[in-house]
């Protein structure tokens, strides 16, 4: 007998008698307005919202928000990079990047988290091995809590589907909490609608 | 193997009042925070509930879970294998990195590989593995000392000891123990380790039947980095991390941070499910005592436990002690009551590192019955003749006196004098551990029969 087959065996003979699998309520009724619960969960997670005022284009405000930038990769088309984040390119070639610009596939309130799968990152990687990460949210796209998002397909679909929930950090050190452990040291979100697909 | 000494590592601990102080009350700290977190919602015991529930029910239909994970995740893409113990975990570990050529893998936490004791295995096939959690990474430039907390592996040890263990290992400034320093420069020493290793490994904290997907969840990133930068990553997996469906993790991700460090969510919840293009996945389940549990009808529910660490952080005795004096990979109360039935010689005193205070069970967000467990444990201790000597006869006496009710009513009568009349050194002595670490306080002057009979005896007659 295989060690699969050893072991299903004797989790067969060893289960407990059996038990119901509950239902799971959404928990979503009087949840609060979803823009500025997500702003507020955001900012407790360490993550900022940056205002993008009026006329301003977000290439000029990625140039005044990171002035010592000097490879900003861009995976969206509504900033302009220097730098060309190709699907299929060996990931390690990332580890040069600055700034990262992605599109939030959709985001969370409760937690201020937002989701992206490897379609809006093109390269996984690019998530973390760039020192800042910039996220472009569509505000219409924000669900109230965790039980709503798992409703979502892209954890049916995708490959890959992350929740990121602020920037990567450490405590590890005397309970010092610390921004910018392994991946990226600022998360940034700016508000800014999605543009319709041409087709 | 010799039976861990609990208690004499806890006085160790306890004789450096510094860094006891300090984890006694950054633990309870995160108790606080986990608190904080519960107030806010309002349908927490609920979730508890059905956290408890879902596992109830994955567990007592496991095989057949197991079955559905395997096949779609095979579906998927994804190599599954099966370990039925440690040694067979760490052989096909080492078979994949073979296969591939491996000769560094960076590896993000997993409680499993430690219980399995691969880096050491992995060592000797002349593969490096490099720890990228900080706490863990830490750990091991410390001549591989274990973690001593399954969320924060380096809480034991304080800034200078970082702060000189960095100087020693990675050339840090010995004279800098700022924390944010420290952290950038176990940041930088790492960075080059991502980029070079052939492999990642990470664990998992759930498996999903539904997708055959498996979530990872962390704070530092260092996961996600493993998973996705060299061309093959390895995770493994207990077998009892099952769950059946994607809309339960809605449960298990709000409940998880929140009872481990008083945090909404982790700052990365990660879903694995299939290989990226050019990369391979593999998982290895692993059973490792885990089936054999499922049939204990006291203590299958400890199966459902998910690695949150807050019955760590509520215990008086684990907060004291520290957790390297549990002498295994799962300290403080969780690891009271799972450590046994892996050996049961050797852990047999960690059942007593408990006050029966319940805290655990109270915080535990899958509702384990950790203080019934760990009394439950006494019992085979006591059946199977485990008990020290001087615990024996201690509890023989107190069986028989408690069994008499006019034996014990005259004991009760003299406990007054023995701490009035008997010299200190009586009491105070080596063979009492209640009169260690504390003055006995003196006995009420009466005894509560003795008060009834002289206050309301009359009453009733």
């Amino acid at each position: 007998m295989s060690s699969r087959d050893i072991i299903l065996a004797q989790v067969r003979v060893n289960q407990p008698p059996a038990s119901d699998l509950p239902k799971v309520p959404l928990f979503d009724a009087n949840l609060p307005s979803p823009w500025p619960q997500f702003q507020a969960s955001l900012q407790r997670m360490g993550g900022e919202i940056l205002d993008c005022p009026e006329g301003v284009h977000l290439n000029a405000l990625l140039a005044q928000h990171f002035p010592q930038a000097k490879i900003i990769a861009s995976v969206v088309p509504e900033v302009e990079g220097n730098f060309n984040v190709v699907q299929g390119e060996d990931p390690h070639h990332l580890a040069e990047v600055d700034v990262a610009v992605v599109r939030a596939r959709f985001a969370v309130a409760e937690t201020g988290s937002v989701c992206f799968t490897e379609q809006e990152l093109v390269i996984n990687a690019l998530a973390y091995l760039a020192q800042h990460l910039v996220v472009l949210l569509d505000v219409n796209e924000i669900v109230g809590n965790l039980h709503q998002a798992y409703q979502r397909p892209e954890f049916q679909m995708a490959r890959y589907a992350v929740l990121h929930s602020g920037p990567s950090a450490t405590a590890d050190i005397e309970g010092t909490l610390v921004h910018g452990a392994q991946g990226v040291r600022t998360l940034s979100v700016i508000a800014y609608q999605r543009t319709p697909c041409v087709v | 193997m010799k039976p861990v000494d609990q208690s004499a590592a806890a006085d160790m601990f306890i004789a450096d009042v510094q860094h006891e102080r300090f984890h006694d009350h950054h633990l309870w700290d995160l108790r606080k925070g986990r608190d904080q977190e519960r107030d806010q919602i309002p349908e927490w015991e609920t979730l508890r509930q059905l956290a408890s529930d879902i596992k109830a029910h994955t567990l007592t239909h496991l095989a057949d879970y197991l079955e559905e994970f395997e096949r779609n995740a095979t579906a998927n893409g994804v190599q599954i294998h099966w370990a039925q113990d440690a040694q067979e975990h760490n052989r096909i570990v080492g078979e994949i990195f073979a296969a591939h050529q491996v000769k560094t893998v960076i590896k993000s936490k997993s409680m499993l590989t430690d219980e399995c004791q691969m880096r050491p295995y992995l060592a000797e096939l002349g593969i490096t593995v490099i720890e990228s959690d900080l706490g863990e990474r830490i750990q091991q430039l410390d001549d591989d000392q274990p973690p001593s907390h399954i969320v924060v592996p380096a809480v034991h040890k304080l800034r200078g000891d970082v702060a000189k263990l960095f100087a020693r290992t990675i050339n840090s400034d010995p004279n800098n123990d700022d924390p944010k320093v420290l952290s950038e420069a176990g940041r930088q020493s790492l960075r080059p380790h991502f980029l070079a290793a052939d492999a990642g490994m990470t664990g998992a904290n759930y498996l999903i039947a539904e997708t055959g997907s498996f979530v990872v969840c962390t704070n530092e990133g260092n996961a996600d980095i493993s998973a996705n930068l060299p061309p093959l990553h390895v995770a493994s997996v207990g077998i009892e991390k099952l769950i059946p469906r994607i809309e339960d993790l809605g449960v298990f991700i709000r409940l998880l941070s929140r009872s481990a460090l008083g945090s909404p969510i982790t700052q990365y919840t990660s879903h694995f499910r299939a290989p990226r293009d050019g990369s391979e996945m593999h998982i290895v389940l692993v059973d490792n005592g885990r089936s054999a549990r499922l049939g204990m009808a006291d203590f299958w529910t400890s199966l459902k436990c998910i690695r949150c660490g807050a019955c760590m952080n509520t215990c008086p005795v684990y907060r004291r002690s520290g957790g390297l004096s549990y002498g295994s990979v799962y300290p403080g109360p969780i690891g009271v009551i799972l450590n046994p039935a892996i050996d049961l010689h050797r852990y047999r005193a960690l059942p007593y590192a408990s006050t029966m205070n319940g805290s655990c069970t109270s915080v535990c967000p899958v509702k384990i019955n950790i203080h019934e467990q760990i009394y439950q444990w006494r019992r085979i201790i006591s059946e199977k003749q485990e008990l020290p000597l001087l615990r024996r006869t201690a509890l023989d006496v107190a069986a028989k006196v408690l069994a008499s009710p006019a034996l014990y009513r005259r004991v009760i009568a003299g406990v007054d004098q023995v701490s009035r009349e008997f010299p200190r050194a009586l009491i105070y002595n080596p063979l009492n551990a209640w009169g260690l670490q504390r003055e006995i306080p003196d006995a009420p002057k009466a005894t509560f029969h003795q008060w009834w009979a002289k206050n309301r005896g009359a009453d009733h007659e």
